[in-house]
């Protein structure tokens, strides 16, 4: 494993996203909106209702948490899409660049564009509406690893899945977290979903980081076993994408797809 | 003389399709070789196989002694290609592209080497100027400055001049023989210029169904075959193979 290489792929990223506003603005600027929307609609939950908790850290930090999950996963899908916007396929792969130095370029993007996201998000939601992590004590390390190792894995699979079925593929990755959101519990307990769902939400590593973030406001505790088992799953969800695209890459290879990926297939 | 590159019984089927057919040949250091054939002759399958991104059916590469399927990083670093058919991406600078390859192909000095080859391929005023916004022939010198960022052993190329106007070419071709004699390097060349062949290769391979059919040199190859240019001889091989097919041990 030569680091140099991973970082060729970060600094790739780094190079288009200099000279690209296109490419820097939706780091922030959708994450932005959520958190301007979900600030004023927890402001005005917190005016009408009774309840015992304030809305900002409930749903404010859920949404901010889970606009981070976001970031990183896009951040990675975002640094594979390049090459199959450009088509650098033949000369990426026709280096010495190893399948785990591709991906770990890949992670080092996810991190540097998640982490810009989510000072941004942090800042606004902090100096705006007044939310604060402290709130969370050192919980938060846990509830940013979890869905940040959560997010690389989905990112991965979501490159996966778009190296075997073509460039045309992209439009199913970006639904990916909209799809999951209402399995994983943003914004309200799992119990409230029928039970086929709730078997689904405790496969889902983010579950565990919203239950634990709604038991915190509530006055309860975290479930260090739950925060385990959710960073554990994590943990094998990587795994499992890392050896999805490994499948996938010499699938590629062996049918001649990585020198033809405009063709989509080789049938 | 030692080999560079060293392909045995090499063979790709895509589906039922045989697209290369039992394909072995060598080059050795400082030896141009040419890779002739028509279109759909298996010239840039093997060149893929060899450059390790389409794993062979069958058959072994070895580039100075590492097999591509088990020392794949070691033998890449010791290669590298062009082709009219991979251009750099269009939306990162000359220099960029040139530093981005360097660090994947882990070379030294690396600063010291993008200005050396931009001076040497004439690509100074272009150094800050996107790939995209390159004229054909600008963007072939790119991807030629990027196949030598890593002084390589083996150099691949694929109708490495196709784009570019005949006085470009002519100074191309010079480097690349200049390249090939001066140091410890083979060159895979495949093109369709017979002239360029003629002139550039020590000796030649004419592939046709995905064999091998004939092999030596370019210079008195047709005459052994009774004819009297390489053209004639490659559209002899083109339009009947079959009459050839044996003569190639």
């Amino acid at each position: 494993m030569n680091p140099g290489r991973s970082w060729a792929i970060m600094l790739r990223q780094f190079y288009l996203m200099r000279g690209s506003l296109s490419r820097v603005l939706p780091l922030f600027i959708w994450a932005a909106v959520d958190i301007v929307l979900w600030g004023f609609i927890t402001r005005y939950l917190d005016a009408v209702s009774s309840a015992s908790f304030t809305f900002v850290p409930v749903f404010l930090g859920a949404v901010l948490l889970w606009d981070f999950f976001i970031r990183v996963m896009q951040g990675v899908t975002m640094a594979f899409f390049e090459d199959v916007w450009s088509r650098n396929f033949l000369n990426i792969f026709a280096t010495p660049l190893s399948l785990p130095e591709y991906l770990g370029g890949l992670v080092i993007t996810g991190i540097a564009t998640s982490a810009i996201g989510l000072l941004a998000m942090v800042a606004l939601a902090t100096t705006v509406f007044g939310l604060s992590f402290l709130m969370y004590g050192l919980l938060l390390i846990p509830f940013i690893l979890v869905l940040f190792l959560f997010g690389i894995a989905l990112g991965i699979l979501a490159s996966a899945m778009v190296l075997r079925l073509g460039p045309a593929a992209e439009w199913f990755v970006w639904p990916i977290p909209a799809l999951i959101s209402p399995f994983a519990g943003v914004f309200y307990p799992i119990s409230t979903l029928p039970q086929w769902m709730q078997v689904i939400s405790h496969l889902l590593p983010p579950s565990y980081i919203f239950e634990s973030i709604r038991a915190i406001v509530s006055g309860g505790a975290a479930s260090g076993m739950g925060l385990l088992w959710g960073g554990c799953l994590a943990v094998l969800y990587i795994l499992a994408a890392c050896w999805a695209f490994a499948r996938v890459y010499r699938h590629a290879v062996r049918t001649g797809l990585i020198a033809r990926y405009s063709a989509e297939s080789v049938s | 003389m030692q080999h560079v590159l060293s392909v045995k019984n090499l063979c790709k089927t895509y589906g039922g399709k045989i697209a290369v057919d039992k394909v072995s040949f060598k080059v050795s250091q400082n030896e141009i070789v040419g890779l002739l054939g028509p279109n759909g002759a298996g010239k840039t399958t093997t060149i893929n196989m060899i450059l390790g991104v389409l794993e062979p059916n069958a058959g072994t590469i070895t580039i100075e002694g590492h097999d591509i399927a088990t020392q794949r990083p070691a033998a890449l670093e010791r290669t590298n290609f062009a082709a009219v058919y991979a251009p750099l991406p269009g939306n990162l600078t000359v220099c960029q592209n040139l530093r981005i390859f360097g660090l994947l192909y882990g070379v030294k000095n690396l600063s010291a080497r993008i200005s050396a080859l931009l001076g040497e391929f004439n690509l100074g005023e272009f150094r800050d100027k996107k790939c995209g916004v390159l004229s054909s022939g600008e963007q072939t010198r790119v991807c030629l400055a990027k196949a030598m960022l890593n002084n390589p052993h083996l150099l691949l190329l694929d109708e490495p001049t196709a784009s570019l106007d005949p006085a470009v070419a002519k100074d191309i071709r010079a480097r690349i023989r200049e390249f090939a004699a001066k140091g410890t390097a083979g060159v895979l060349w495949a093109s369709h210029n017979m002239y360029e062949v003629e002139e550039v290769c020590d000796r030649v391979l004419f592939i046709a169904s995905g064999k091998i059919l004939l092999q030596g040199d370019p210079k008195t190859l047709p005459r052994r075959h009774g004819k009297k240019t390489l053209e004639e001889l490659f559209i002899a091989v083109a339009r009947e193979p079959l009459t050839l097919e044996g003569e190639f041990p």
